[in-house]
């Protein structure tokens, strides 16, 4: 029995019917971790009482047949989302020894259903680049290539996924941060509706962008997963009533897409530059594929998402110097003892704030202050509602958008230097964020670099609130289509 | 061209101490980005109004009620120095 293949739903069976122990489930978990965790390094720390966890969730499995179902399924963590009493380090050396204060509603949800933590994954500092290259702490690797980035920032909660070291993972996306390292890992991942997931105890980075959402290995555990953490929050009032997807998982299996009724709308714009040919003709396949079985394909014109990237590198770093102002070495994290308060602030800052994060401080700072703030931020936040109307337009003729989800496959450490450069790997993920519509990537093919495989990621994208659409989309798509090699 | 004088003004107003080397690096990356984000002047936008989050959000209206907070002192104020029940810090304000 290979315990790591099984979806939750059999893992659920085999729970229940008590031909598996949580016990044993945890054990087989934690030992792919100490057996491929060396190499892949996807974990920042681990929660030594995962096994006292499961040791309380047998008891319960003894008497208890009515259970929900992530009960007792090994999870990773992104470690930017509180667990109480666990590290929380969001990849910065600012927060290294601080030790969450309280739960992310995502995780009293989580704990509800009594998942078992098996720890937190490595990400870019405060969730920002998108390699994982960033960590303040190590280098996590990609599991389909060791000399390859997993893609970031959620690289962590991808590369767990991928090697199977855990059954889902949490990451968080305010660019492209949980769908680029999927694709870059091969596995799925989702980005909610802004408003669909409580972002209650994700540490911030742009609060207008952020979304808490799952990676797994196929639809069905990702919807499962999000079905779990998903719904009106009283402690975050971006939170909507229109976030109910109670039942979805049921229905994503049970009442499957009319394939044949489904309008797919073709963005031009985003198979035009800086694609690589191999990225472009998977994609291309797999909208063929949505073709013969019946749907309808319908080309595009989203104008304005070219300045999705110019857009976002100006709200997201105006939205950063905010939430990063209460790193101050007062209350929690690092400090560094000085004569004064200005110096204990700024060498404290200085020291455990790194590169990108000062970078985009710096520049937000700029973009918001006196004399730049009209040409600049001002400016963004009037092109982000013109990029959100052009997907509302596409949505009255179309159901779901098929893009790629990065212009390329993973690329090796250090290969990407400027910060242009790096932030090119978002250019399809980041007009979705600051449209705030869900979308999901999917693996759809790979390529072949020398003896290895590199995943290529296919982009879902539908209308605010419409995941149960995406999810079901790609659910045929994982279930049935082939996953070609180039 | 964002001068080393307005980098270092900014160092300044983020509290973020940076040497000499990183504040020419800083300029030159800062550059580079707004140079990139330059394009956004091609676009039109009069008579758009700002878009301030991912959809048309509305103001959310609860009543007042009283929560029990289950806080852990030692976990909220890891770092925190204490007198009394007092936040003790470095003095801001010269005598």
């Amino acid at each position: 029995m290979e315990l790591e293949n099984l979806t939750i739903k059999e893992l659920h069976k085999l729970l229940i019917n008590r031909e598996v122990s949580a016990q044993e489930l945890t054990k087989f978990y934690l030992n792919r971790i100490a057996d491929k965790d060396q190499d892949i390094k996807a974990f920042l720390s681990l929660n030594d009482k995962a096994l006292e966890q499961a040791q309380e969730a047998d008891k319960i499995l003894k008497t208890e047949k009515d259970l929900p179902l992530l009960f007792a399924i090994p999870v990773a963590i992104k470690d930017n989302i509180l667990i109480k009493g666990l590290p929380a380090t969001a990849g910065s050396k600012i927060l290294e020894n601080y030790k969450a204060s309280y739960d992310a509603t995502v995780i009293i949800k989580l704990k509800q259903q009594r998942v078992i933590f098996l720890g937190k994954t490595n990400l870019d500092e405060f969730a920002m680049g998108s390699s994982t290259e960033n960590s303040a702490f190590f280098k996590t690797k990609n599991p389909n290539d060791l000399e390859r980035v997993p893609g970031g920032s959620s690289g962590g909660s991808a590369a767990s996924v991928s090697a199977k070291m855990a059954k889902f993972a949490l990451g968080t996306d305010t660019g492209g941060s949980i769908r680029q390292p999927a694709s870059f890992c091969g596995v799925a991942g989702l980005k909610p509706t802004y408003g669909s997931v409580s972002r209650f105890g994700a540490i911030a980075l742009a609060s207008s962008l952020d979304q808490i959402g799952p990676l797994a290995n196929t639809i069905e555990d990702l919807a499962v997963a999000f079905e779990a953490i998903s719904g009106l929050d009283k402690f975050d009032a971006t939170t909507s009533p229109l976030a109910d997807f109670k039942g979805l998982s049921e229905s994503l299996t049970d009442k499957p897409l009319d394939i044949k009724n489904l309008k797919i709308g073709v963005p031009v714009e985003f198979f035009e530059e800086g694609i690589n040919d191999k990225v472009k003709q998977a994609v291309k396949i797999a909208i063929s594929w949505y073709e013969k079985q019946g749907a309808k394909i319908i080309d595009i014109h989203l104008p304005y998402s070219p300045y999705g990237l110019a857009t976002y590198y100006l709200i997201l770093p105006a939205e950063v110097s905010a939430n990063l102002a209460r790193y101050d070495g007062v209350r929690y994290g690092l400090k560094v003892e000085a004569p004064t308060f200005q110096e204990v602030f700024s060498k404290t800052r200085g020291i455990g704030i790194g590169t990108e994060p000062r970078r985009r401080i710096m520049l937000g700072t700029f973009a918001l202050s006196a004399g730049y703030y009209d040409a600049y931020y001002n400016k963004a936040q009037k092109v982000r509602r013109l990029i959100m109307e052009d997907f509302q337009k596409a949505f009255e003729k179309v159901d779901v958008l098929l893009t790629p989800t990065s212009p390329y496959t993973a690329f090796k450490f250090n290969e990407k230097i400027d910060p242009v450069s790096m932030y090119l790997s978002d250019v399809y993920t980041v007009p979705v964020n600051l449209a705030g519509i869900p979308a999901v990537s999917i693996n759809c093919g790979f390529e072949k670099a020398g003896d290895k495989k590199l995943p290529i990621g296919l982009q879902i994208i539908g209308n605010h609130f419409q995941e149960e659409i995406i999810l079901k989309t790609a659910y045929l798509f994982d279930k049935y289509a082939p996953k070609p090699e180039f | 061209m964002i001068s080393k004088e307005e980098v270092k003004h900014l160092a300044k107003l983020t509290q973020l101490e940076l040497s000499s080397e990183e504040l020419e690096k800083m300029a030159k990356e800062l550059d580079l980005i707004l140079n990139y984000v330059d394009k956004l002047n091609e676009v039109d936008v009069s008579d758009v109004l700002p878009l301030t989050g991912g959809h048309n959000l509305s103001n959310v209206f609860r009543e007042d009620d009283l929560l029990e907070f289950n806080f852990d002192r030692n976990l909220l104020f890891q770092k925190a120095e204490f007198e009394n029940r007092f936040l003790k810090v470095k003095r801001i304000i010269d005598k």
